[in-house]
C-alpha cells in the first residue's frame, strides 16, 4: 500500500498526533515532551506540573489511563455486490477493524474520550483508498449504483463531529480516504499556481513546494495532518492569512466528484462574473455533496525573511484596542495573535528548562522590568505574538510600524522567543489535552468571528458563562476558561476559546462538557458572534444553522444537496 | 384544572422572610458624630473601572451613542453640530449627580438626629444587606425601592452608608431642583435629575440613557430608581413605568455586561409623613410646589411620633436568569449597538413583565402593621354604619375580636404582618390606635373614624364657623377617609386576588366555575390600572385565589361549581366590602361619562368635572363612598376605559378631547353593577 498509509502506523489511534510525541510526568514529577519532531521534544518543562495542579486542582496521584481495547468493534455491514464490483476496479480497500476505527472519528473531546474508554459507536464498514481522480469517479459511480453511503476522509482532524457515522444509517458506510491522492500534478510559474491532488497533507504540500522555492502560505494549526480537500470542504483559515488569504482566496479551480458527475469550471481566470460562484457551493459543503479531488491553488515564492515578535500589554482591553488599530491601518503582520492573561500564564508554564544561569537571570530581569518598573499587574497583563514575513528590509520596516502602534496602547516589545513559543504552543496544545486526560482533566477549544466592537464583550461574557455553567453543572474545581484573538479582519476578528476542567467527582464528565460547550456557543451567538469562523458546522453545531443562515438560506442549501445528491450517497449528514 | 399539588410551592404560608434589626438602637447609644465620620470602605463591583464624576460626564459626551444622536439631530434641525453638542453638555450638567462622601456624612449626622426624633425604630433585614453586598461585587446592581415618601431615597443612602455598602446614584424628578439648596445637597448625595416629560426629545433621551448606562456598566455605583415613577399617594403600588427599566436592561441585552442584579426594596412606614398632604392632593387641593421653605414648615411634623419604618432588601434578581429563554439577544447583532432602536415587541413584553414581577416582589415584602388591619375594618364599619339609626363606630372588644380574625386570615394569605404575638390583642389594638390620633377616636368604648361632624356627636372640637359649606365639610371628612384608606391599601395586595374572586362569585350569573372565571377575568381586566395585576396571568391569579379561599375553608370548588361555605360567608363579605368602593367608583366614572360628558370634555377638565359630579351625588346621598373622590381612582378608571376602547382620546385639532362610546361605557357600568352577564362583554372585547 501507499507510503502515507503509513501515517496511520505512526499516529495515535486514540489521541492527537504522532505516537512518538507525547507529554508525560517523569519520576521526579517533571513534565517532559517525548520524540524528536518538535522544538519542545526531548525537553523538560519544569513549571508545567505546578501550573497544571494549581489551575485545575488536579493531582498526579489521580490517573485515568486509557483502556486499550480495539476488539469491541462491530463487524462490518458489507454491500456484497458493491464489494464485488469494487474488486474489479483494483482500487485498494480494507475492512480491518483498526483501519475502520481510525477513520470513524475526528478530534472532538467526546470522540477521543470514548476511544480512550474503549467505546466505539457506528464505525465505517470499509475503507477505500482511491489513487486518483478517476478512481474516485469509479467509486462514486459504484456507490450510487449500489446505494452505499460514502464519507470522504482527509486528515481526520475535524472538530465538528463531521466524521462521526450517523447512527441511524442502515446502508453500508464506506470511508473514502483521499490520502493516496497526494501529488502535486503541476506547477505553473508564469501564473504562480499549482495543481494539486486534494488528499495531500498540509506539511507535505509546503515541503514539496518549498523544494521548488514556493509555498502556499496556508498554515492552519492542524497543517501537520489536515488535507487540502478538507480545507476546501470546511472553508479553512490559515495562520498567515493576512499575507496569503484564507482558502477561499487561495483556490483558483476545484474539481469535485458528485453523484451527478464532476463539477468544475472551464477556465482558470482569476475572477469571474458568471452568476453565483459555484466554488462557494463546494467550499464549506463538509463532504455532503461529493469528494474534492484536485485543486489549483495560488502559490508564492518562499519568503526571504521571517521574524517572530511579541508585545506585552498592561491588560487585554489595551491589547484588543491595539489589534483593532493595526487592522484599521491594514498593516497586520503575517500573523498577529493576542492571548489573554490566563493563556499568557499557560505559555509561561510551557517554558522548557533553561540551560544557562544567564538566560534565567535575563528572564528574571525582564519580569522585574515589566511588573515592577512598568507597573504591569501580572494578573492582568497579556501578550500579543507576531510573525513577520517578506524581504528583510520590509519586514524590519513593518516591524517598527507595528511596534510603534503597540506603544500607543502601552505595549512593550517582549522579544522573539516569547513570540516563537506562542506559535509552538499551537502545535503542542493538542498533545497537552491528552496529558490532561490522563489526569481527570478534559478540555477543548472552539472559535468564532465577531465584529470589532463586540470583541471585548464576547470574550468576557463567554469566559464568564463557562465558569458559571461549570459551577451550575457541579464541576468541583474552577475551570480554565481563556481566549485569544487569533485573526484580524477589516470588520472584525476571530476569537478562540480554550476551556478545560478537572472532572473528578462527576459521573458523566463528557455530558457536562457538552452542556457547557453548548451554553458557551449560545452565549457566543447572543453576543453577535458567528457559529464558526473556520472549524465548520458538522453535526456538532448544525442545530443552529437555521438561525444562522435563515430558513430561506437553509432551503437554498438543501435544494443544492437535493439536486447534486438526491439519494444521499454522501450521507455524513453534516451541515443541514 | 390543575391539582392541589401544583399549588403547594406557592403556598404563601411557606414564604420565608428574614428577621429585622433596628439600626436606630445603635444610634441612640453611640455618638452620631463619630458615626458620621466613621471609616467608610464599601466593597465595589469586581469589574469596576474607577473614575471621578467628571470623567463620567466625559465618557458620556464622547460615547458613540451620543455622537450618533447629536449628528442626527444636527442633520434634522440644521443646527451646527457644536451647538447641539453644547446643548447635550448643558443637559448633562443639569442632570448629573455629584456624589460626595462629605455630603453623605453630613446627612448621616443630621438624619440620625431627625430619624431618632421622628421614628421609634428603623428596621432592616440584615440578611438582605449581606445578599446585596454579595451582589454588588458580582455584577452591576439596580436598586428598586418602593416609593411612598420623599424620605425614601435619603433613607436608602443612609442605610447603605450605615452598612458600609456602595452609595447609589438615584434618578430623581426635576421638581426637587426647585429647592435650590436642597436640590444641590441631594445632588451631592447622589441624586441625578430627570425632567418629568421629554417625550419626543431625542437628544435628552440619548444623554439621559447614556448617562445611566455608563454609570451602570462601569460599576461606578449601584443605580437606584423608583419603578413606580412617582410617590404613591394611596399606598397602593403603582403600575410600573418602563422607561428607566428599559434603559438599565439594555446593556445586558447588548452583551455589554454579563449580568445585572435587580434588587427590589420594600420600605414600609407605620405612619407616612405626607399622609394628609396626599389626601388633600387627591381631593384637589393643589400640591404645594416643593420649596425649601415648605420643607421647613414641615418642621411641625418633627414633633410627632411616626412609629417605625421597615426596610426589606429583597432577593436580588439576576436579569440573565430572568431573560433566559425569553429574550433572544442576537437580535441586536445586526445594527451597531450605539444606534438607538425602538425595542422589539419581545423586549417590550419582557420588560413589562419583569417590571410587574419586581413590583409584586416589593409588595410581598412590605411589612404590615396591625393598624393596617384596623383601618380596613374601621373603614368598612364606617360605610356600613352610615345607615340611619346605626350607632357610629365599633365597640372596642368587637373590633379586637374582628381584628384577631383578620390577623389570622391575612397570615394565611401570606401577609408579612408584624403583629406582636407576645402582647394581648387588646393591647395591640389600643397602642396601634394611639399612633393615629388624627384619624380615629375612641369615645364611650367605641372606636370610630375621627370625622369631626360625622354622626352628630361631635366631640369637644371647637364648633366650626357657621359659614362652612356642606361641600367643605364633605371634603374635610374625605381627608380622613382617604388617609385611612391609604392604610387599608397597604394590605390590598394580600387580599386582592381572593377579593376579586369574591366579587366575581357575587357578580356571576351562576355558581358555574366557568362563569365565575369569566366574571373574575372581566373584573381583573377592568381593575388592572388600579392594582398590580401581572399582564397575562389571569389563570394563575384565578387559581391562586381559588386555592386560598378553599384552603381557608371559605369556598368549595367542585369539578363544575364554586360554592361559598357556611363559615366562608364572613370572609366573602369582608373581601367584597374591601373592593366595593372601587367597584362603585368605577361605576360612577362610567355614569359620569354617559351623563355629563359633552362633546368638549377634555382630559384636562375630566378631574374637576367628575369631582363636581361626585360631590353632588355624595351630598345628595346617592353615593356611599367618600373615597370615590380620590383623583387617583378617577384617573385609573379613565385609563382603564381608554385601554378598553370605551373612551378615545382624539388627536389633531381637538387634541385631548375625550370621545365616549356611550353604549360601551353603559354596558361596562351595567356589568360592573352585576346587571349584565360578563361573558358577553368579555367576548365582545375579544
Amino acid at each position: 500500500m501507499g507510503s502515507t498509509q503509513a501515517l496511520q502506523e505512526i499516529m495515535k489511534w486514540n489521541g492527537w498526533g504522532y505516537s512518538d510525541s507525547r507529554f508525560f510526568f517523569n519520576k521526579k514529577g517533571q513534565a517532559e515532551f517525548t520524540g524528536k519532531r518538535y522544538k519542545l521534544s526531548g525537553l523538560i518543562i519544569p513549571a508545567l506540573k505546578d501550573w497544571f495542579e494549581s489551575t485545575f486542582g488536579a493531582s498526579l496521584q489521580h490517573k485515568t489511563p486509557p483502556i486499550l481495547n480495539s476488539s469491541a468493534v462491530h463487524p462490518p455491514t458489507l454491500n456484497e455486490t458493491f464489494v464485488e464490483e469494487l474488486k474489479s476496479t483494483g482500487i485498494p480497500f480494507s475492512h480491518d477493524a483498526e483501519d475502520r476505527v481510525f477513520r470513524a472519528h475526528g478530534h472532538c473531546l467526546h470522540e477521543i474520550f470514548a476511544l480512550r474508554e474503549g467505546k466505539f459507536g457506528r464505525v465505517p464498514d470499509m475503507v477505500i483508498w482511491p489513487n486518483c481522480h478517476n478512481d474516485v469517479v469509479k467509486v462514486v459511480e459504484l456507490a450510487s449504483k449500489h446505494n452505499v453511503c460514502l464519507i470522504p476522509y482527509g486528515g481526520g482532524t475535524s472538530v465538528s463531529s463531521a466524521l462521526e457515522c450517523p447512527p441511524e444509517e442502515t446502508r453500508s458506510i464506506v470511508s473514502l480516504d483521499t490520502s493516496q491522492m497526494n501529488h502535486i500534478l503541476w506547477i505553473d510559474e508564469k501564473n504562480l499556481t499549482a495543481h494539486v491532488e486534494a488528499g495531500i497533507v498540509g506539511q507535505d504540500l509546503e515541503r514539496l513546494l518549498n523544494e521548488s522555492g514556493y509555498c502556499t502560505g496556508h498554515e492552519p494549526d492542524s497543517m501537520e495532518f489536515s488535507s487540502l480537500g478538507g480545507w476546501v470542504a470546511t472553508r479553512a483559515s490559515g495562520m498567515k492569512k493576512n499575507i496569503y488569504g484564507n482558502i477561499e482566496d487561495l483556490v483558483v479551480h476545484i474539481k469535485m466528484v458528485t453523484p451527478r458527475g464532476v463539477i468544475e469550471k472551464s477556465c482558470q481566470g482569476p475572477r469571474m462574473s458568471t452568476g453565483p460562484d459555484i466554488h462557494h457551493f463546494i467550499m464549506g459543503s463538509e463532504g455532503t455533496l461529493g469528494v474534492v479531488t484536485e485543486v489549483t491553488m495560488k502559490i508564492r515564492p518562499m519568503p526571504e525573511y521571517q521574524k517572530y515578535g511579541s508585545v506585552v500589554f498592561p491588560n487585554f482591553e489595551q491589547g484588543v484596542a491595539c489589534l483593532r488599530e493595526v487592522a484599521r491601518q491594514r498593516c497586520a503582520p503575517a500573523s498577529i495573535r493576542l492571548m489573554d492573561n490566563e493563556q499568557f500564564k499557560f505559555g509561561h508554564a510551557l517554558k522548557p528548562q533553561v540551560s544557562s544561569i544567564f538566560t534565567s537571570f535575563l528572564d528574571g530581569l525582564k519580569k522585574f522590568y515589566i511588573t515592577k518598573f512598568k507597573g504591569f499587574d501580572p494578573n492582568r497583563l497579556c501578550v500579543a505574538t507576531l510573525l513577520f514575513e517578506g524581504d528583510r528590509e520590509r519586514v524590519l520596516q513593518h516591524e517598527k510600524q507595528v511596534y510603534d502602534i503597540a506603544a500607543k496602547f502601552g505595549g512593550l516589545a517582549a522579544g522573539e522567543d516569547n513570540g516563537q513559543r506562542g506559535y509552538m504552543l499551537t502545535f503542542v496544545i493538542a498533545y497537552l489535552r491528552d496529558l490532561g486526560m490522563d489526569y481527570y482533566v478534559i478540555g477543548e477549544s472552539f472559535e468564532t468571528s465577531v465584529p470589532w466592537d463586540r470583541v471585548l464583550d464576547i470574550c468576557q461574557n463567554v469566559k464568564e458563562r463557562i465558569v458559571r455553567e461549570c459551577k451550575d453543572k457541579g464541576v468541583q474545581f474552577p475551570p480554565l476558561s481563556t481566549c485569544r484573538v487569533t485573526q484580524t479582519y477589516d470588520a472584525g476578528a476571530c476569537v478562540y476559546f480554550y476551556f478545560a476542567f478537572n472532572y473528578r467527582g462527576l459521573s458523566d464528565p463528557v455530558h457536562v462538557y457538552e452542556q457547557v460547550e453548548h451554553a458557551a456557543r449560545e452565549e457566543i451567538l447572543a453576543n453577535g458572534g458567528s457559529l464558526s469562523h473556520h472549524h465548520g458546522v458538522g453535526k456538532l453545531r448544525k442545530e443552529w444553522m437555521r438561525e444562522t443562515v435563515s430558513s430561506v438560506g437553509l432551503g437554498m442549501l438543501k435544494s443544492v444537496k437535493d439536486f447534486v445528491d438526491p439519494n444521499n450517497i454522501f450521507g455524513n449528514r453534516n451541515l443541514l | 384544572m390543575a391539582s392541589k399539588a401544583v399549588y403547594s410551592h406557592r403556598d404563601p404560608m411557606l414564604k420565608k422572610r428574614d428577621d429585622f434589626e433596628d439600626i436606630l438602637e445603635e444610634r441612640r447609644n453611640s455618638s452620631d458624630l463619630r458615626y458620621a465620620l466613621k471609616c467608610y470602605t464599601p466593597v465595589v463591583y469586581k469589574g469596576i473601572s474607577p473614575c471621578k464624576a467628571d470623567a463620567l460626564t466625559n465618557m458620556v459626551l464622547q460615547s458613540s451613542h451620543l455622537h450618533y444622536v447629536i449628528s442626527q439631530v444636527s442633520k434634522e434641525t440644521g443646527r451646527a453640530v457644536d451647538d447641539v453638542q453644547d446643548e447635550a453638555s448643558a443637559i448633562l450638567e443639569e442632570m448629573a449627580q455629584r456624589l460626595q462622601l462629605s455630603t453623605i456624612r453630613f446627612f448621616a449626622f443630621t438624619l440620625s438626629k431627625v430619624f431618632k426624633t421622628l421614628f421609634r425604630s428603623i428596621c432592616v433585614n440584615e440578611e438582605g444587606i449581606q445578599r446585596l453586598q454579595q451582589a454588588i461585587q458580582e455584577h452591576p446592581v439596580v436598586l428598586l425601592p418602593s416609593h411612598r415618601s420623599y424620605m425614601d431615597f435619603l433613607l436608602m443612602s443612609y442605610l447603605l452608608y450605615t452598612y458600609d455598602l456602595a452609595l447609589p446614584v438615584i434618578a430623581a424628578g426635576m421638581d426637587f431642583m426647585g429647592m435650590k439648596f436642597v436640590g444641590e445637597m441631594l445632588r451631592m448625595s447622589g441624586a441625578f435629575f430627570i425632567r418629568r416629560s421629554f417625550g419626543g426629545d431625542k437628544l435628552y433621551w440619548a444623554v439621559f440613557s447614556e448617562y445611566v448606562k455608563t454609570m451602570l456598566k462601569n460599576g461606578y455605583a449601584p443605580v437606584e430608581f423608583f419603578l413606580e415613577g412617582t410617590r404613591s399617594r394611596t399606598s397602593k403600588s403603582l403600575t410600573p413605568k418602563l422607561g428607566l427599566l428599559n434603559i438599565v436592561m439594555d446593556p445586558f441585552f447588548k452583551g455589554e455586561v454579563f449580568d445585572m442584579s435587580l434588587v427590589p426594596v420594600s420600605i414600609s412606614y407605620e405612619r407616612i409623613l405626607e399622609e394628609s398632604l396626599y389626601a388633600r392632593e387627591m381631593l384637589g387641593v393643589p400640591k404645594p410646589k416643593e420649596s425649601t421653605s415648605g420643607l421647613f414648615k414641615a418642621r411641625k411634623v418633627l414633633s410627632q411620633n411616626y412609629g417605625s419604618i421597615h426596610v426589606y432588601f429583597g432577593q436580588p434578581v439576576s436579569l440573565r436568569s430572568l431573560a433566559e429563554g425569553r429574550v433572544n439577544r442576537s437580535q441586536f447583532s445586526l445594527v451597531p449597538r450605539h444606534i438607538p432602536k425602538r425595542p422589539s415587541e419581545e423586549i417590550q413584553n419582557f420588560v413589562n413583565d419583569s417590571a410587574y414581577m419586581l413590583v409584586r416582589a416589593q409588595e410581598e415584602n412590605m411589612v404590615l402593621k396591625p393598624w393596617v388591619l384596623l383601618a380596613s375594618l374601621l373603614l368598612q364599619n364606617h360605610h356600613q354604619s352610615q345607615a340611619p339609626g346605626q350607632k357610629p363606630g365599633m365597640a372596642l372588644d368587637e373590633l379586637t375580636e374582628r381584628v384577631v380574625w383578620l390577623r389570622d386570615l391575612s397570615r394565611q394569605y401570606g401577609a408579612f404582618l408584624h403583629w406582636p404575638d407576645h402582647r394581648a390583642p387588646s393591647d395591640v389594638v389600643s397602642s396601634s390606635l394611639s399612633l393615629h390620633p388624627g384619624l380615629v377616636k375612641i369615645s364611650e368604648g367605641r372606636v370610630q373614624l375621627a370625622l369631626e361632624l360625622a354622626g352628630g356627636d361631635v366631640g369637644p372640637k371647637e364648633s366650626r364657623s357657621a359659614d362652612t359649606t356642606p361641600e367643605e365639610e364633605l371634603l374635610s371628612r374625605a381627608v380622613i377617609v382617604l388617609s385611612c384608606a391609604s392604610y387599608r391599601n397597604q394590605a390590598l395586595h394580600v387580599f386582592l386576588r381572593p377579593a376579586l374572586l369574591a366579587l366575581a362569585i357575587h357578580a356571576a350569573a351562576s355558581t358555574k366555575k366557568q362563569e365565575v372565571f369569566y366574571s373574575f377575568s372581566f373584573l381583573r381586566n377592568m381593575f388592572s390600572n388600579e392594582f398590580i395585576l401581572v399582564p397575562g396571568a389571569t389563570v394563575q391569579d384565578f387559581e391562586e385565589a381559588c386555592y386560598l379561599l378553599v384552603k381557608t375553608g371559605a369556598l368549595q370548588i367542585t369539578q363544575q361549581e364554586v360554592l361559598v361555605t357556611e363559615r366562608g360567608h364572613r370572609t366573602i363579605v369582608f373581601l367584597t366590602s374591601m373592593l366595593d368602593p372601587f367597584l362603585q367608583g368605577y361605576q360612577v366614572v362610567c355614569r359620569f361619562l354617559c351623563e355629563e360628558a359633552t362633546e368638549e370634555l377634555t382630559e384636562k377638565q375630566f378631574i374637576p368635572s367628575i369631582r363636581r359630579f361626585i360631590i353632588k351625588h355624595l351630598l345628595a346621598g346617592r353615593l356611599r363612598y367618600t373615597e370615590v373622590l380620590s383623583s387617583d381612582l378617577q384617573k385609573n378608571a379613565l385609563a382603564a376605559l381608554l385601554r378598553l376602547g370605551a373612551v378615545q382620546k382624539l388627536k389633531g385639532v381637538d387634541q385631548g378631547t375625550l370621545k365616549v362610546n356611550t353604549v360601551m361605557v353603559n354596558s361596562l357600568e351595567d356589568t360592573l353593577g352585576g346587571k349584565l352577564p360578563t361573558q358577553k362583554v368579555v367576548v365582545a372585547r375579544l
